[in-house]
C-alpha cells in the first residue's frame, strides 16, 4: 500500500513508523521541519517539510497512485480542508481525517469523509472502564 | 438582511461597519479575546466572542436566521469549515469565503461555497493591470462554483467597442453589463448606452466565455500606450 500522511505529531509519526515497518510505502509531511525529528531511525519512507515545499511537491507525490491519504495534524480544520482537497483533486480512493470535535466529525462523516474522533473514542473507553 | 461575519481582522471589521452603516443587521464573530475586547465598546451588540467554525458559536450568533455568512479569517481552513458547516446545519444561508492562498480556490468551488473572494488574486490582477495597462479583465468575484465571474476592465481608445451601443455588440450568452463608471458618474447600462473611451465597466460573464469577452472589449495586443 502507498500512503501519504499529513502531520507528524505523536499520532502521525507513530503511524508512519508502524506502516513503514509493515512494508508499506509512506510519504509523511509536516509544515514544521522540527516535527519530522520525531520519526525513528526505522522509518524508511519519504519526508516533506514546510508549507511552501509541500505545496510545490504535492503534484509529484500524487503522480504515483496513492491508496490512502491520512490527515492527522493537530488542527481539525486543516485536516478537513486537506482531506477534501486531496480527495477531489487527486481522486485518492480513501481519505481519513482526524477530527477532535465530535459535531464536526459527525457532519463530515455524513459528507463522505472517513473520520476518526479521538474525543468520542476516549469517551467510549472511559465509559466502558467505568462500566456505565 | 442579517449577515454574520466571521473574523474581526481588518476585512471583517471594516465590512461590519460598512454593512451596519447601510442599515443591515450584522454579527461579527471573533475568537481572539483581545481583539474582541478592543472592539466591544464600538460594536456593542454586533460582536460576539467565540470560534466561528463551531456549531455552538454559529448557533449563538443566530446562524439559523442569517441571510448570509461571510468567512473572512486569515485561515483558509477555518473559512472553509465555517461555510460548509453553515450550509449543512442551518437554513442554507448564502456563504461567502475569503481565500488567502489561491491554491485553495478550486477546492472551495468544488465544495459548494456560493462565492469566493481572493485578495491575493485581486491584488495580483491589479499589479498586472498597472504593468500591462488596459489589456486585461480583473476578476472581482467568483460565483456558482467558478462558473460565473464578475470582472472589471477599462475601455481603451483602440477598443472596437468605443462609441458603440451595448445592444449592437455581439456578446456571449449570459453576459451582462452591470455598471459603468464614467468620470464621477455611475451608470446603469441599458441597450442604448454608448461605451466611451476610459469607461470602467463591470461585467458579469460565464467563465467559459471570458476569452471571447476579452477579445470583444480589449484590442489585440492590449493598449500599449504609455500612461
Amino acid at each position: 500500500m502507498r500512503a501519504v500522511i499529513l502531520g507528524c505529531g505523536k499520532l502521525g509519526s507513530r503511524l508512519a513508523e508502524k506502516l513503514s515497518a509493515a512494508g508499506h510505502q509512506i510519504v509523511i509531511m509536516d509544515r514544521d521541519r522540527e516535527a519530522l525529528k520525531q520519526l525513528g531511525p526505522k522509518f524508511k519512507g519519504e519526508t516533506l517539510a514546510g508549507s511552501a515545499f509541500i505545496e510545490a511537491n504535492i503534484e509529484r507525490i500524487f503522480e504515483v497512485q496513492v491508496d490512502v491519504f491520512i490527515a492527522v495534524t493537530d488542527k481539525d480544520n486543516v485536516n478537513i480542508l486537506f482531506a477534501q482537497w486531496i480527495r477531489n483533486k487527486f481522486k485518492v480512493p480513501r481519505v481519513i481525517a482526524r477530527i477532535h470535535d465530535p459535531i464536526l466529525a459527525g457532519s463530515y462523516r455524513e459528507l463522505g469523509l472517513e473520520t476518526v474522533c479521538p474525543t468520542n473514542m476516549a469517551l467510549e473507553a472511559i465509559q466502558s472502564m467505568l462500566k456505565v | 438582511m442579517y449577515i454574520i461575519i466571521v473574523g474581526a481582522g481588518k476585512v471583517g471589521y471594516h465590512l461590519t461597519k460598512l454593512l451596519l452603516a447601510q442599515g443591515h443587521e450584522v454579527m461579527l464573530i471573533e475568537k481572539d479575546k483581545n481583539k474582541f475586547a478592543a472592539m466591544m465598546d464600538e460594536l456593542g451588540d454586533s460582536i460576539i466572542y467565540g470560534d466561528g467554525s463551531t456549531m455552538e458559536t454559529l448557533t449563538e450568533a443566530g446562524a439559523n436566521r442569517a441571510d448570509a455568512i461571510v468567512a473572512v479569517t486569515g485561515h483558509d481552513e477555518d473559512n472553509l469549515v465555517i461555510c460548509q458547516l453553515s450550509r449543512m446545519m442551518f437554513f442554507r444561508p448564502r456563504t461567502i469565503a475569503r481565500i488567502n492562498n489561491p491554491i485553495n480556490e478550486e477546492t472551495f468551488w468544488s465544495l459548494g461555497i456560493d462565492a469566493t473572494v481572493s485578495a491575493t488574486k485581486l491584488i495580483n490582477a491589479i499589479i498586472q493591470e498597472q504593468v500591462k495597462a488596459h489589456d486585461m479583465l480583473i476578476p472581482l468575484l467568483t460565483m456558482r462554483g467558478g462558473d460565473v465571474e464578475i470582472v472589471q476592465t477599462y475601455i481603451s481608445a483602440a477598443s472596437q467597442v468605443v462609441n458603440k451601443k451595448i445592444k449592437d455588440l455581439v456578446l456571449p450568452k449570459g453576459t451582462l453589463f452591470i455598471s459603468i463608471f464614467r468620470g464621477e458618474e455611475v451608470l446603469i447600462p441599458k441597450g442604448d448606452t454608448v461605451l466611451l473611451e476610459d469607461d470602467q465597466v463591470i461585467v458579469l460573464v460565464r467563465k467559459v466565455h471570458e476569452g471571447v469577452l476579452r477579445q470583444i472589449l480589449i484590442p489585440p495586443g492590449g493598449d500599449r500606450k504609455q500612461a
